[in-house]
């Protein structure tokens, strides 16, 4: 039983039949890497996971429970962060705070009255949030204004805000989309760290094939809305089916 | 040295606050009496307990807009329910204003949950619509439909013929703080050419704006108010971190909806009537002015673009030609009556030309409003000191700014 169980998903948009037949299941302490070309379906997917879509058959089971008609905060409560194509991060505000919201998410839930209390206060929250800054190398940026920083140190950011909330799964939507060379690789270590570091379940979706071989254990690879073939990185690299998808027909 | 819970910084803030307020009779009345500035003093009662109440009812709005970005055209309302609220407990108790304003700020924290509920399904212009259309219910309301409560065009009033089971014997006729009558002055001395009026209401007024002042002081260094400024930045972070952000939302418009009560209750306890003008769309309009041309989510913003309105509203309002004469006899004939004819545009009954003026300029050259330009001008003394450049980890541009220092 993995700790995310789909099954049977299928989502159609108007003419165009998005998703069909979709089953997985993401193990515990694994990295599952989701992979396609481009209007494979990755991203619908990842949306039914989050609450942004609901599939019009099949199941997703998070933990035992299922997500579907849920709304994305209640979700993320129940253990799914999510980390975007582009980095979302909340601009105005200092890098710290953007990462004692996390805390605060984590420690109150999805909403309760604190007006009289005061942020600096927390002590609690402001140790865990810079303990999450150290470990991302980010402390010395803590007073920055988060939208003034590079594309690289707002994935990083964003990062740390879904690792504060020590989620039971991170969902990683395209991580290196229209990343530089070195920021990819940068974002490969990152994620390494991460998996060596903590036991975290990670899910990638990914369109460049490189990321997902150093990262994942499992592969799924999606083509046309239905999952082709599910194995090792090893065994998925020579696969003639992977191949046809990826580099058309011909070859 | 911390002080109710106060960083240093903010406590330093707060003491400028109440001093300036409580200094403020003497503050608005720099020129003698009978010279040509005199135009400029604003420092009577009536005046002055307006810059209190509008200064309380944009507090209250900043809360809700400066914070989260959602623009309400529909604050006037509250401040209609709290004149009535007031005045309906002078009708039915008495003239003492401890019974109608706490229930002034309850009332209209109930009506603006009712508003906010609703209005708050939709974000952006949607909800600005919203508010506006329930503020023009509310106001044709009370002018029509609701009479027996409202008293319509009239306006509400007390008459002989009131209840008012508490009244005393003794007790004063006019709205009073258990016998401190509002209306009346408690010091008017005179130094020299200079007279200062030390006002009952004024000071009664001041105190409440000092403490709710202080509350949202608060509710801005609070993980509360840190949750509203995310929504402003990113609710869609916010939703995938695990954050509802509706009730958030919806605590603040309460919130603001309860200052604008407040303000509203005020307005009757100054002076006991009540009418739907209040209400009107117009009313709303001017507290979203007020909050954007003293600059939107900062503290002392709004209480600066309140006073500066209300000081235009109503200096400018009272120079007419006679006065214009007065100032520009001195100059040749042709020249004299150019002069007024040009400058009569922009004072008078026009006054309102010269504020959409200023409202361009400030909107303009200084987005933040005039904390904004304060923070400028306090830099250029402080030049040596800035390292400049944006990138640097100490500078951090958009941290609540701080001002009025």
């Amino acid at each position: 039983m993995g700790i995310l169980e789909v099954k049977g998903v299928g989502k159609r948009f108007g003419g165009l039949q998005a998703l069909s037949e979709v089953t997985l299941s993401v193990a515990e302490n694994s990295v599952h890497a989701i992979i396609g070309p481009n209007g494979a379906g990755k991203s619908t997917l990842l949306n039914c996971f989050v609450g942004k879509l609901i599939p019009d058959t099949g199941s997703v089971m998070f933990d035992g429970q299922s997500v579907l008609g849920r709304k994305p905060h209640e979700i993320n409560q129940m253990g799914i962060s999510r980390v975007f194509q582009t980095p979302e991060i909340f601009g105005d505000l200092t890098v710290m705070e953007n990462v004692m919201i996390s805390c605060f998410a984590k420690r109150d839930g999805a909403f309760r009255l604190h007006p009289f209390e005061t942020v600096a206060h927390e002590q609690d929250i402001v140790e865990q949030a810079e303990q999450m800054l150290m470990d991302v190398n980010m402390i010395d940026k803590r007073r920055m204004h988060a939208a003034s920083m590079s594309r690289g140190d707002k994935r990083r950011l964003e990062m740390a805000m879904c690792l504060a909330q020590e989620p039971k799964l991170l969902l990683l939507d395209e991580p290196t989309a229209g990343m530089a060379r070195a920021d990819t690789n940068n974002t490969i270590d990152l994620l390494k760290e991460i998996k060596e570091k903590r036991d975290i379940t990670m899910a990638i979706i990914e369109h460049d094939m490189h990321v997902v071989f150093s990262l994942a254990d499992r592969i799924t690879v999606l083509a046309q809305g239905t999952p082709l073939v599910e194995d090792t990185p090893e065994n998925i690299k020579g696969h003639p089916k992977v191949k046809e998808a990826y580099l058309g027909e011909s070859a | 040295m911390k002080f109710l819970g106060l960083s240093r910084k903010d406590t330093r803030f707060l003491i400028i606050v109440i001093l300036l307020t409580l200094a403020t009779p003497i503050l608005l009345q720099p020129f003698p009496e009978g010279s040509g500035l005199a135009t400029f003093n604003a420092g009577y009662p009536d005046l002055m307990q307006r810059f209190a109440i509008f200064g309380i009812f944009a507090i209250g709005f900043n809360i809700l807009f400066g914070l989260t970005g959602y623009l309400s055209f529909g604050h006037a309302a509250f401040l209609g329910v709290g004149s009535y609220t007031v005045v309906w407990m002078y009708k039915l108790l008495d003239y003492n204003v401890i019974w109608g304003l706490p229930l002034a700020v309850i009332f209209s924290g109930l009506f603006a949950l009712l508003i906010g509920y609703v209005s708050l399904r939709r974000s952006g212009i949607y909800f600005s619509i919203l508010t506006l259309a329930f503020a023009q219910m509310s106001y044709n309301l009370a002018y029509s439909v609701l009479t027996p409560i409202t008293n319509g065009e009239t306006g509400l009033q007390v008459y002989g013929n009131d209840a008012q089971v508490l009244l005393g014997a003794n007790e004063p006729t006019s709205p009073h703080f258990f016998g401190i009558v509002m209306r009346e002055n408690f010091w008017e001395p005179t130094f020299g050419g200079w007279s200062f009026t030390f006002n009952n209401g004024y000071y009664f007024t001041a105190v409440i704006a000092i403490i709710v002042f202080y509350i949202s002081l608060r509710i801005f260094r609070s993980p509360f108010g840190l949750m509203l400024r995310a929504i402003k930045t990113n609710q869609t972070r916010l939703n995938y971190t695990g954050i509802n952000a509706r009730p958030y939302t919806l605590a603040a418009f309460v919130i603001s909806g309860m200052y604008a009560g407040l303000a509203g209750g005020l307005m009757a306890a100054m002076d006991p009537l009540a009418g739907a003008e209040r209400m009107q769309w117009t009313a709303s309009g001017e507290v979203v002015l007020m909050t954007i041309l003293g600059g939107a989510g900062t503290l002392m913003g709004p209480i600066l673009g309140a006073g500066f309105i209300k000081y235009f509203e109503n200096i400018f309002s009272k120079i007419n030609d006679q006065v214009l004469h007065g100032w520009f006899a001195f100059l040749p004939d042709g020249l004299e009556d150019f002069l007024i004819g040009v400058s009569h545009f922009f004072v008078g009954k026009s006054w309102h030309l010269t504020l959409g003026l200023l409202f361009m300029l400030v909107v303009i050259f200084l987005p933040g409003g005039l904390v904004e330009g304060g923070q400028r001008i306090a830099g250029l003394f402080r030049k040596k000191k800035t390292t400049g450049g944006g990138g640097d980890p100490e500078h951090h541009p958009k941290e609540t700014p701080h001002v009025a220092e």
